[in-house]
């Protein structure tokens, strides 16, 4: 497939046409239609701190801007809320996309620096494989002891465990139905 | 009326007073809620961000559960019940999508149950005026912003039980327990639950936008129905703000009289407990 250079106020990114034919198959999303109107960023506070907007998103798969696009902080902030898909005129479910992107970058380890949201799903998906249900105060000592940030949150994980919030004691049983699903899924975990 | 009851994960830990307070309710209601035998989490926000197989199985294979039992399946968290619906509906649909969630699940699907929110249950099946006669103790001048949260009803086309912009139901149902229901502009914008533990200092702000528009609005208090959007609320709130978060199912619980109602109240990390005894309605 053509890939040529294209340079953005950003900077130079390599484009590749594959790119946005491989999104747009995968998430069945009409890509083409997105004229721009921004809509979607207009009512998208959980990427307000991501490095491009939705609509930005949608231009640079556009564009074919494979790296650009895996690499970016804006679709590990995608909290799928789906308020951008409602409101999108051309019927573009935004969410639906970002969700693609985010299992193209995870499959290929590529996340941006500092950011935890592939650990966190990781971790997330172990425990239903290992045992058929996620128990948080298991998920949360995990996640906090691979980050290293074990000490941010004591003091709420303490006044949850004092209600009864955190219960300590696993279910350990293991579930075959759980197990052979990951297995057919190739699933993580 | 007999339910298949699904849980989830949280409701056995963060979300323990939501479970305790369906259960009540919905038996002071008549509903009789059975849990489903060896369910599995259903995936939730992880398993689509990572692997659209493992989130069609792991959703599908609850369904097939639910089959098995023949009974439509109630599911309290948002969370859930929106990753339930997908999949419900994927299949429902799309021929492709069935045949690739039953090679999946290893199960043969029907289509014959339906699933439901247990707010459209106690909605459309139960109905407000019904609510609203099992009322004892009427939550009397308590002003209530209704927060259901970004997955409650959405995406519109997969369970279209309330509308997706400015939904209704918790308004009329806190009406119908004599509170009084606030206009506010926030009732769907998500809080950022999702990303509570990756990024708490972008759900704060997220969160300290929606107290604050609650506040304005004049509510001494949210209800919602949804244990993420509960915990995240009180577990990321700025430090000088206290107003409780309340399930739509614990104010039931209280409207009704119900003695265990405290006991859940307890759990909340915002004590509730001096705005209800503003109202005299904490013992
Ligand atoms: S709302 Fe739809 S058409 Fe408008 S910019 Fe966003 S994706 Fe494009
Ligand atoms: S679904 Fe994602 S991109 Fe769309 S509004 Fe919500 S957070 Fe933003």
């Amino acid at each position: 497939m053509a890939t040529a250079t294209l340079h953005l106020p950003a900077g130079e990114i390599t484009v590749d046409a594959a790119f946005r034919e491989e999104v747009a198959r995968l998430s069945g999303q009409p890509l083409e239609l997105c004229f721009q109107c921004q809509k979607c960023a207009s009512g998208c506070y959980p990427t307000q701190e991501g490095d491009y907007t939705p609509n930005e998103i949608m231009r640079l798969i556009q564009y074919g801007a494979r790296d650009a696009v895996l690499r970016s902080r804006t679709i590990w902030l995608c909290t799928s809320c789906e308020t951008c898909g409602l409101r999108c005129p051309n019927g573009i479910r935004i969410a639906e996309v970002m969700d693609t992107l985010k299992q193209m970058a995870a499959a290929r380890g590529i996340a941006p620096v500092g950011e935890t949201g592939p650990l966190f799903h990781n971790l997330f998906l172990c425990e239903i494989r290992a045992v058929g249900r996620v128990h948080e105060t298991m998920l949360m000592l995990k996640y906090k002891l691979k980050t290293g940030n074990l000490f941010a949150d004591m003091k709420l994980g303490w006044q949850l465990f004092r209600r009864g919030k955190l219960p300590l004691v696993p279910r350990l049983k293991k579930d075959p139905a759980v197990r052979r699903i990951f297995e057919r899924a190739g699933g993580q975990g | 009326m007999q339910y298949s009851y699904y849980p989830g994960c949280s409701l056995e830990a963060t979300g323990v007073e939501y479970n305790l307070s369906t259960r009540a309710v919905a038996g002071a209601l008549g509903l009789e809620l059975v849990e489903l035998p060896g369910w599995t989490c259903c995936g939730s926000s992880s398993a689509h961000a990572v692997n659209k197989d493992l989130a069609l199985g792991l959703a599908a294979h609850n369904i097939a559960l639910a089959q098995e039992q023949g009974r439509d399946l109630v599911v309290p968290c948002s969370a859930c019940y929106t990753r339930l619906c997908k999949a419900d509906h994927e299949m429902r649909h799309d021929p492709a999508e069935k045949a690739r969630a039953e090679r999946l699940a290893g199960f043969s699907y029907t289509g014959k149950i339906q699933i439901y929110s247990f707010l459209e249950i106690v909605k459309d099946r139960v109905g407000c005026d019904e609510v609203a006669r099992a009322v004892r103790k009427p939550l009397t001048g308590l002003k209530v912003a209704c927060y259901y949260g970004c997955l409650l009803v959405r995406p519109p086309e997969v369970r279209p039980f309330d509308r997706a912009e400015d939904p209704t139901s918790l308004d009329e149902l806190a009406a119908a327990l004599g509170a009084e229901p606030v206009p506010w502009c926030y009732k769907t914008t998500c809080c950022g639950a999702g990303l509570s533990l990756t990024r708490p200092e972008v759900v704060e702000q997220l969160v300290a936008r929606l107290l604050a528009a609650a506040r304005e609005a004049g509510a001494d208090a949210l209800v919602t129905a949804c244990p993420l959007c509960q915990n995240n609320l009180e577990m990321r709130r700025p430090a000088q703000e206290g107003i409780p978060v309340f399930y739509f199912t614990e104010l039931m619980g209280l409207a009704f009289g119900l003695e265990e109602a405290p006991g859940w109240l307890k759990k909340h990390l915002v004590d509730p407990f001096p705005l209800l005894q503003r109202f005299s309605l904490a013992g």
